[in-house]
């Protein structure tokens, strides 16, 4: 393998400063990274560590009514963490749906937001892809491609985001706070993740060094919880990437949608914050018609980037059964197979 | 190689005989505590990590690879290429025997399939290795791919699966099919699927001048021992394989792999023991997989359900080097009676490996188009799909008209629909919805396989102290091998289990044939049932012709062993301990050798067939399209039972991948490149815990007089067979939609609202 150095910063700003110089690499669970690397679709010269850093483990709820979550917290403890589950249910339920039991005890909050694309012609170094090497071309354009984006994508990159946890995150106008060369800021979700363009090899806002230290949910985000769902069709019944994913939320008061969050997984460079669709369910009864034109307006801009109509079609689908699984109300508990179409019938223990 | 004592471990209780008793794996605790050495666990001194390089194109040439880059790199020791390589003794490209298939091992630049070894890199460590394949940095002369099952002019091959015709005619199919009421005419077709043993092969190769020492996994010790012989040109008696545990093999690793000769060939280039293991995606393409087909079944049955026209035809590929065509159209033989069936194949060569053996080749593949056909036919017919089959059930082989040796497939119907409550399913599809509305759907589907026996040999020991020893290079790929035939071999011998020292796994043992064919046991079997019969008259010779025992002039009436003694057989309080026998007699052992074969007169006499019946439920979400399996019942007729344990864990697996066969399993090839570009296990879906439903697995009582002198059928491939059309034929039931092309996708599913 590649020799890279390997460093263990002893402090945030030290891991930024380390980490700001080309070719350098932050390192936490390495879920995703070390896969990339033995692969060979990363070459990383540096490795910087943050797994021992002070401070980024932490799940507290501040001041104002948010909650703060540390970029080290993991997927399974975030998940597992009752009081969070109670207050977000779709999150927790996202959470749970993605990877396997192993993974999610290893990965992290901010390693899963800055997840690579699954895209197969990413992976394979012998195929031409924008993303990896600037410049070279989209073998999957014109390829294997059924599992590919239906929105935002661009000639240059038709690759997905596979996330689950950042669907229900970005439909709750969740905030990124990074630390940077130039000190700490805040980003929307909605805004860290880029669409292609012409550049699909940024796939964030992020500059180098620059760190995510957490993710805040505003105040206004534990108004759904009553009303909150994952939904996320697979190819099998666990340990798959979604085909397409969505989250619901509704604020409902006296049998009308005071308001409505949704997004989309699975269908974009980004989670797809359905905003058109959020729109027309303001003030509406929730009746299977309103989430079909919901269904509609969330995805009226789509179209396939190759043998992949059928997501257009699936997503609608899904959009207004989540819409219904969420103005059904959040289920006591999790479902035993969270997220899944199957998730009312039992005959599983765990997924 | 540690000593093995897996005598000692675990504790039991034996009611009787060995056989028939439901023993844990004797091998269990081993495994379980890590203990158990597979092939890579091995480090012998000086060691060193051999990493190839495999290609990226599927056609065409290598024309530079950085070598100098490579071994500038440090840690890196030498690296193995097509100029710069160990000569081997014949060319290996020449089909020495049947079961020769051609392999890379560098004797060209030519590149014949994408992630064909092109170089070796061996280095000080694996690290190192990794890198320098990467420095490399091959650059081609590029060819365009063949790719898929249109990829060129079609032709008939002169054999399929081994030895097979391509074509069979029995009775006249334009007729039966003219003559039919009703008819399907239908096409399914099945991708390319990869073995994905849980382990890679590896191999860890040591030379010592002409002697070679090999730790690899092998289905087939003997046959890969003539292998290497044959390409170093060194004696069989110079070589010493050890293969004691397989993680797994399913006939990827029946035949030396190119890798693994690779191995070998690094370590003679070095002069010191190396290691090679294969990364996960480069087990797709240089050590097989099964092909995929197009099956186009034409049908016909009369206005009583009678089938009149039996017609498959299997389009399928072979790689552009070689031959193995996967019999697909074979698994209409020998189920349904039908008065004309015609099987018939053809085939194109495509950019990829050489397709091979995978757990039930032909029948795997050929069960979920016909089961698929057959309940397309019931439903035409107006017939629930198991009266359709017991109306055309082949009460002789069809297209032979020989008799089977056994075929309790009536019981296994019964007992499997009863088990699974199939009187209560509907005709009609799209009828059955659970609580929460996902629409439920129930489907079955015959399960086949032939009983099988190669040939083997076995070497066995009765001792002084009152043990015995049973010696015989089996193979345990996970089955239960170290345990069954163990089983066996404790009958045999007339010993309790824990008095048997059973030797298996090492190439210096007798040659116990090879694992496949789920034969294993049968023919393993058979070879430690003749040498223990063979030792125990020896045995007997020495007491029934000594005067001074109470067996003397038993001659006659004969003995039985048991429990370490020898009985009068018409007088069993008449009888004498192994060791007082051989005691008086003055030797410390007597040992006899004993061989298991097919016997040709049962075989021209009977058609020897294992079969089945599978019972699956799924449930479809009626908007969204995903299907989930609910539940499956097998009821399964394979003969004579060793243990009961091991054979219900062979056909849950079976159960399992016959499910991974409907809903999941697929190679996507880019059509462009021929480039698998899901090699991985994270892409490459299996059913993972949470897809397995409840199995319900009944081994249905069967006799067998003629199979072989055990009664035993086998196991190891008929659980795929029938499970896949069941899990498909449910899939239909529930939606009302028939998926032909597998596996079953939810787009396929998402035609109605």
């Amino acid at each position: 393998m590649k020799p890279f150095d390997y460093v263990r910063p002893a402090s945030v700003a030290a891991a930024v400063a380390a980490a700001a110089q080309p070719g350098a690499v932050f390192l936490a669970a390495g879920t995703n990274l070390l896969d990339l690397m033995k692969g060979g679709v990363s070459r990383p010269d540096r490795l910087v560590d943050v797994t021992h850093l002070d401070g980024l483990d932490q799940i507290e709820t501040l001041g104002d009514g948010s909650l703060r979550i540390g970029a080290l917290v993991s997927n399974a403890d975030l998940a597992h963490d009752a009081e969070f589950a109670r207050s977000y249910p779709a999150v927790a339920e996202a959470l749970l749906s993605g990877a396997s039991a192993q993974l999610r005890n290893a990965a992290t909050v901010g390693g899963n937001l800055l997840q690579r694309t699954r895209c197969a012609y990413f992976y394979d170094t012998a195929s031409r892809c924008n993303k990896r090497e600037p410049g070279s071309g989209c073998d999957a354009r014109d390829g294997e491609n059924r599992g590919h984006a239906v929105l935002g994508w661009t000639e240059s990159c038709i690759a997905t985001h596979p996330s689950d946890f950042c669907v229900p995150l970005v439909a709750l106008d969740a905030m990124v706070e990074i630390e940077g060369r130039g000190g700490r800021r805040e980003v929307a979700l909605d805004q860290l993740h880029r669409l292609p363009g012409d550049t699909p090899e940024r796939d964030s806002v992020l500059e180098p060094g620059d760190l995510i230290v957490a993710v805040r949910l505003p105040p206004a985000a534990r108004g759904f919880a009553a009303h909150a769902r994952y939904l996320k069709v697979r190819e099998r019944t666990s340990y798959a990437f979604a085909v397409v994913s969505a989250a619901a939320a509704l604020r409902i008061e006296s049998g009308m949608i005071v308001e409505a969050r949704l997004a989309l997984g699975g269908v974009a460079a980004k989670p797809w914050r359905a905003r058109a669709a959020e729109d027309v369910l303001k003030n509406v009864s929730p009746t299977a018609d309103a989430f079909q034109e919901a269904a509609w307006r969330a995805l009226t801009d789509a179209k396939p980037s190759g043998d992949n109509a059928f997501k257009i079609e699936l997503a609608r689908r899904i959009v207004v059964r989540a819409l219904t699984l969420a103005a059904a109300g959040t289920p006591a508990r999790i479902p035993a197979l969270p997220a899944s179409p199957f998730a009312a019938t039992s005959g599983a223990d765990h997924a | 190689m540690p000593e093995l004592n897996l005598t000692s471990t675990p504790a039991h209780l034996r009611h009787g005989s060995n056989i028939g008793q439901p023993l844990t794996r004797r091998d269990g605790i081993l495994k379980v505590t890590g203990r158990a050495t597979y092939a890579a666990d091995n480090h012998p001194p000086g060691m060193l990590f051999a990493v190839m390089a495999v290609s990226s194109i599927s056609r065409g040439r290598v024309v530079s690879l950085d070598v100098a880059a490579a071994k500038r790199h440090p840690g890196v020791v030498d690296v193995m290429t097509h100029d710069h390589k160990p000569r081997l003794a014949i060319d290996p490209e020449v089909k020495t025997n049947p079961f020769v298939f051609r392999m890379e091992v560098l004797q060209s630049n030519e590149v014949r399939y994408a992630n064909q070894p092109i170089a070796v890199v061996i280095a000080e460590t694996l690290e190192a290795a990794t890198e320098g394949a990467v420095l490399l940095a091959p650059r081609y002369e590029v060819q365009s791919a063949r790719v898929g099952l249109d990829a060129g002019e079609s032709f008939v091959p002169p054999v399929v699966g081994v030895g097979n015709p391509a074509e069979h005619r029995h009775g006249d199919i334009e007729a039966g099919l003219a003559s039919a009421e009703k008819q399907i005419d239908a096409i399914y077709e099945t991708p390319p699927q990869y073995h994905n043993a849980m382990e890679p092969h590896a191999i860890v190769a040591s030379w010592d001048g002409d002697n070679l020492s090999v730790d690899m996994p092998t289905q087939g010790l003997m046959l890969s021992l003539a292998r290497i012989a044959e390409l170093f040109g060194i004696a069989h008696d110079k070589i010493h394989i050890r293969s004691p545990f397989l993680g797994g093999g399913f006939g990827s690793k029946g035949l030396m792999a190119g890798p693994q000769v690779l191995g070998v060939m690094a370590a003679k280039l070095v002069g010191k023991p190396v290691k090679l293991v294969l990364r996960r995606e480069q087990m797709y393409g240089p050590v097989g997989h099964r092909a995929p087909t197009r099956q186009r079944l034409r049908i016909g049955a009369d206005g009583e359900g009678r089938l009149t026209a039996l017609d498959h035809h299997a389009r399928t590929v072979s790689s552009t080097f070689d031959d193995f065509y996967e019999p697909a159209a074979d698994a209409s033989h020998t189920l349904y009676a039908a008065p004309a069936i015609r099987t018939s194949h053809d085939a194109v060569r495509v950019n990829s490996g050489t397709p091979l053996f995978m757990r039930a080749p032909g029948e795997a593949t050929g069960s979920i188009a016909l089961e698929s056909a057959i309940d397309e036919m019931a439903w035409a017919c107006g017939m629930d799909p198991l009266a359709f089959r017991l109306k055309n059930y082949a009460e002789v082989e069809p297209i032979t008209g020989k008799p089977f040796s056994s075929k309790a497939l009536r019981a296994c119907y019964e007992q499997g629909a009863a088990r699974f409550g199939w009187t209560k399913r509907p005709l009609r599809p799209r009828q059955m919805r659970d609580d929460a509305g996902l629409l439920v759907g129930w489907g079955m589907g015959t399960a086949t396989f032939p009983a099988l026996m190669f040939q083997a040999e076995a070497r066995a020991v009765l001792r002084r102290d009152g043990s015995g020893a049973m010696e015989i290079g089996a193979h345990d790929m996970g089955q239960g091998a170290w345990t069954a035939l163990a089983q066996i071999a404790a009958d045999e011998l007339g010993l309790d289990i824990d008095r048997v020292e059973f030797k298996a796994g090492s190439s210096d043992l007798p040659d116990a044939g090879i694992a496949g064919g789920s034969a294993h046991t049968a023919t393993a079997g058979a070879a430690i049932r003749s040498a223990g019969a063979a030792v125990i008259a020896k045995l007997a010779d020495l007491a029934t012709s000594d005067e001074r025992s109470p067996l003397f002039g038993a001659g006659n009436a004969g003995v039985i062993a048991r429990d370490g003694r020898l009985l009068r057989r018409d007088d069993e309080s008449r009888g004498e301990s192994y060791s007082d026998i051989l005691a008086r007699a003055g030797v410390a052992e007597v040992e006899a050798r004993g061989t298991g074969a097919p016997n040709p007169a049962a075989m021209e006499e009977y058609a020897m067939h294992a079969h089945g019946a599978v019972f699956a439920e799924v449930k479809v979400d009626p908007v969204l399209g995903q299907v989930r399996v609910t539940r499956m019942a097998g009821a399964f007729a394979a003969g004579r039972i060793v243990n009961p344990r091991m054979v219900q864990s062979q056909l849950f697996g079976g159960m399992i991948w016959g499910l991974s066969f409907a809903l999941h399993e697929e190679a996507i090839t880019d059509r462009r490149t021929g480039r698998i570009m899901n090699a991985n296990l994270g892409e490459y879906h299996i059913p993972v815990n949470a897809d397995v439903p409840p199995l319900d697995v009944i081994t249905v009582e069967e006799h067998d007089p003629h199979v072989n002198a055990l009664g035993i059928k086998g196991v190891g491939e008929i659980g795929i067979t029938g499970s896949a059309g069941a899990v498909a034929n449910a899939v239909w039931h529930a939606t009302g939609v028939r998926v032909r092309r597998f596996p079953i996708r939810i787009e396929e599913l998402l035609t109605r609202r």
